[in-house]
């Protein structure tokens, strides 16, 4: 195939036609992100790279937080931003903007620098039950510890607490909604969205920080 | 079914949205037609009647904003006065921005966009997009038989454009070079 037919001869069909096909811009290049196409958007997301893993936030309409997931491949981001279509609505677009709250005490929090977070949390991803679970998780601070059985007490469920587990385990606000505090009657750590290693993370850095501030009064690191 | 996440679609159809609106628009003002069509897209999406070929819809959409872009240029364009013996179409050449792209086959996209609108748009779609002829005529609201006619008759010209000099292409609007033997 020759892109240079012959002097004085005009190309065949076949020609033009292979040139058309073949002749784009490279279609290889891995595209700008269509950031003016966020107006109007439904959801807006973002993927960090964090301490703890990859973290995909997304904020909804009113810019309340829906998700803070742990996203180790792109397939766990596709499945997330389907959830999120599903639940909320098709209309999620990459947004970094609509998210940059929530990022921000996310790195402040994983600095140590912050001890609770202060963004708006929708949880619209949230069966009604898996909501009355989460909800009880507002009163174990920053620090603290509490188990599944006395989760399940608290919700007037003694005997739910394979219920109440399962329900943080399905915590789409991780870290932001501190599922991480909750253990077994053991004190074992059982089972995290994020896996146990994060998990062990994030409560040393709890405790590192809350014994620093409890040898140092005055120190203000309450966030 | 729920329509999927648009970034979903973004992620993989940037590629084509950007190549075809490149190719209608040329490079330089087909960054903006793909943002624009992504714009509207997101505005429409998803779309009442569900979407059973959600690239085939980006690319008209895409089209659309292309065309919407190329009538703008026209209305824009300053009036010549064909006494001061500017020419009144651009040289048969290659927008120079063209060569810019990687790939690129600047003489072909230069003659693609002096193609009339709806040949423009259904070659574009074919070759570019790879749209079959039963999308094609949805996506211009006519007959796949209408659609194979404007391909070819768009391919003809192409072919004529495209022939090499020292034949210039004919210009009905210069009566006085056709003379020259």
């Amino acid at each position: 195939m020759t892109h240079a037919p012959d002097p004085g001869t005009a190309p065949t069909t076949a020609d033009v036609e292979a040139r058309l096909r073949a002749a784009g811009p490279a279609p290889g290049a891995r595209p700008r992100v269509p950031t003016r196409a966020v107006d109007g958007a439904d959801v807006g997301f973002a993927v960090l790279g964090t301490d703890l893993g990859r973290v995909l936030l997304a904020a909804g309409p009113d810019d309340a937080l829906l998700a803070c997931s742990f996203v180790p491949d792109d397939d766990a981001v596709e499945r997330a931003l389907r959830r999120l279509a599903a639940a909320v609505s098709p209309r999620v677009v990459e947004a970094p903007g609509r998210t940059a709250a929530a990022a921000d005490q996310l790195a402040e929090y994983l600095a140590g620098d912050r001890r609770a977070f202060d963004v708006p949390v929708d949880l619209a991803l949230a069966t009604p039950f898996q909501r009355a679970v989460l909800g009880h998780l507002a009163g174990v601070g920053f620090g603290d510890l509490t188990t599944y059985g006395a989760l399940a007490r608290g919700l007037g469920r003694p005997t739910a607490s394979r219920a109440v587990g399962a329900a943080l385990g399905a915590n789409p606000v991780c870290v932001v909604l501190p599922c991480h505090r909750v253990v077994a009657s053991s004190g074992a750590l059982t089972g995290y969205a994020g896996g146990l290693a994060a998990k062990r993370r994030l409560l040393d850095l709890e405790t590192a920080r809350a014994d620093l501030h409890n040898s140092s009064a005055g120190e203000g690191a309450d966030g | 079914m729920t329509a999927p996440p648009f970034a979903l679609l973004v992620e993989r159809h940037a590629g084509d949205v950007a190549r075809l609106a490149r190719a209608l628009a040329g490079p330089v003002d087909g960054d903006d037609v793909a943002q624009q069509a992504w714009a509207q897209a997101l505005a429409a999406y998803p779309p009442p009647g569900g979407l059973r070929d959600p690239r085939a819809w980006l690319l008209v959409v895409t089209s659309r904003c292309a065309t919407d872009v190329h009538r703008a240029r026209a209305r824009r364009a300053v009036p010549v006065d064909p006494a001061d013996g500017v020419p009144d179409r651009p040289a048969p050449g290659a927008d120079p921005a063209d060569g810019e792209l990687p790939g690129a086959d600047p003489e072909l996209w230069a003659a693609l966009r002096r193609l009339p609108p709806r040949q423009r748009q259904a070659v574009a779609l074919r070759y570019v997009a790879d749209l079959d002829h039963a999308a094609l005529a949805r996506a211009l609201g006519t007959t796949p038989g209408a659609t194979r006619r404007l391909v070819s008759d768009g391919l003809a010209t192409l072919r004529r454009e495209l022939a090499p000099l020292p034949a210039p292409p004919p210009d009905p609007h210069d009566d006085a070079r056709q003379e020259t033997p």
